[in-house]
């Protein structure tokens, strides 16, 4: 299916995926997806489950090799670069593009060190600029206000919002350039889906965001443009207040108006 | 919309909300066929009926607008119903105003028999009659391809609102002539001409009708284009 979409002049492409084929052993998972995500902006894509969503995010770092019976096939060009060539360093390449994942998943240590863990795997900074780091990214994170008194403590007594706000804390403290969301909110109650949110918001300044997600509404409040999805095939994608106004294909009218079935 | 959603309860109160507007779009249609009827018999008796009528036409465009409000809130409609609310919010302030138009002329109406002139003199209230009922098919038709959202049907409403605004133009230049000629007639042939502009109001209603429906199928805002635009822009 061809739905390669060019993308405004004005935004520059972070991320190219050409003719992207995705095998879970010798099921074809995604076919032939071709796409361009933009640099700075925020990225949804939305499609019924099984649709390929967020296999495609998990290619984008390389996700998938941890499992061995997992291929990609074509080209994943970060600022173009192909991610999928072998002699590709895997951990330096992970360092710039950071993954939060559905459940929030805190490392059994204070929550200091959830955010120190990562930078020391790249940098060797002094205490007093690890500090730093670490209250940088809590606050770029939106948690530092209720974090700041109890560094020490476990992460995993925090609440599930805060604990999700502690893993893109952990994200972007290694100052990643591409942030993958897959599923971020899914098991979080409104209020702390708002401040996520808000927080998805405020990192596009910095970051390209791609985010997975069930919710249609949160697609469209939070990004800035829309893939749809479906049985491994992209079927559209655009700018989100188009595709969710006037999109282009009657399939991705079908779900986003709820008439799939 | 004919294609059916997961919630069966979301077609009932979508397809409630648009068997409503042709409701109140039925309504504010005779009631304009009567304040014409009850201008070339003047009739004061169905003069007030169009009159009486106005309420209901008033709290039908709340009562509707306010169950848009809730589908919108409960549903986060997207994409060809959201068109579609938005369409149906803006077609019943259109049709609201219809009825405005309709109790204009039946005021008007009780006016000119109060004041003895419908008896004294031979106003031309047939002239109005035609440029009534070109308005009033307008306005039908606009209802009939809302009902079906029938693209070419909207299409050919906007053509023909011309035929409005030309009629609108002959019937000033003669109620002009008709004042020159007798100044006693004056002040009855203004309140002729508030009518004509009356009915050539609602052609303009009936052609935005038509422009909304276009939005609900096409995803297209036409609105201040030309018709010749219009036509390529949804073809």
């Amino acid at each position: 299916m061809d739905t390669r979409v060019d993308l405004p002049a004005h935004e520059k492409v972070k991320l190219s995926i050409r003719n992207l084929n995705f095998y879970y052993g010798s099921f074809l998972a995604l076919k032939n997806i071709n796409l361009d995500i933009p640099e700075k902006k925020v990225t949804a894509f939305i499609g019924p489950s099984g649709c390929g969503k967020s296999t495609l995010l998990r290619t984008f770092n390389r996700m998938f090799e941890l499992y061995p019976e997992q291929r990609a096939e074509g080209e994943i060009l970060l600022d173009g670069e192909n991610i999928l060539e072998g002699k590709q360093d895997v951990s330096l390449m992970r360092a710039k593009v950071g993954m939060v994942f559905q459940k929030p998943s805190p490392f059994p240590m204070s929550i200091y060190d959830n955010i120190a863990f990562g930078v020391r795997l790249f940098e060797t900074l002094p205490r007093t600029e690890m500090d730093e780091r670490v209250e940088w990214a809590l606050k770029k994170a939106a948690l530092w206000t209720e974090v700041k008194d109890k560094l020490n403590q476990s992460g995993s007594g925090l609440s599930g919002g805060q604990q999700q706000r502690l893993c893109i804390a952990r994200a972007i403290a290694i100052k990643p350039e591409v942030l993958l969301l897959d599923e971020p909110c899914s098991a979080l109650d409104p209020i702390s889906t708002g401040k996520i949110e808000e927080l998805i918001h405020e990192l596009k300044s910095d970051y390209t965001v791609v985010i997975v997600t069930h919710n249609m509404q949160q697609a469209a409040r939070s990004s800035d443009y829309t893939a749809y999805m479906y049985l491994g095939d992209l079927i559209e994608f655009g700018p989100t207040a188009e595709l969710f106004m006037k999109p282009k294909k009657k399939d991705t009218e079908d779900y986003i108006t709820g008439r799939f079935g | 919309m004919n294609e059916k959603h997961l919630s069966t309860q979301f077609d009932a109160e979508l397809s409630g909300i648009s068997t409503r507007v042709l409701e109140m779009g039925g309504l504010v249609e005779s009631q304009v066929a009567q304040a014409i009827y009850s201008l070339t018999h003047f009739s004061g008796e169905t003069a007030s009926q169009v009159l009486a009528v106005e309420e209901k036409v008033n709290a039908m465009e709340i009562e509707i607008d306010r169950d848009i409000s809730t589908i919108i809130a409960r549903r986060q409609p997207t994409a060809v119903d959201l068109r579609l609310l938005i369409a149906i919010s803006k077609s019943i302030a259109n049709l609201e105003r219809v009825g405005d138009e309709a109790a204009r002329i039946a005021r008007t109406v009780q006016r000119l028999i109060n004041s003895g002139v419908s008896t004294r003199m031979r106003l031309p209230v047939n002239d109005l009659a035609f440029e009534a009922e070109l308005a009033v098919t307008q306005l039908r038709k606009a209802l009939d391809a809302f009902a079906r959202l029938d693209v070419e049907k909207a299409i050919e409403v906007l053509k023909q609102d011309d035929q409005i605004d030309q009629e609108f133009e002959g019937l000033m230049r003669k109620l002009i002539t008709f004042m020159m000629e007798d100044p006693r007639t004056i002040s009855s042939s203004i309140d002729l001409i508030f009518v004509a502009k009356a009915i050539e109001r609602v052609g303009d209603h009936a052609k935005n009708l038509a422009e909304v429906i276009i939005y609900v199928v096409k995803g297209t805002d036409v609105r201040h284009n030309s018709v010749a635009n219009v036509e390529s822009m949804v073809r």
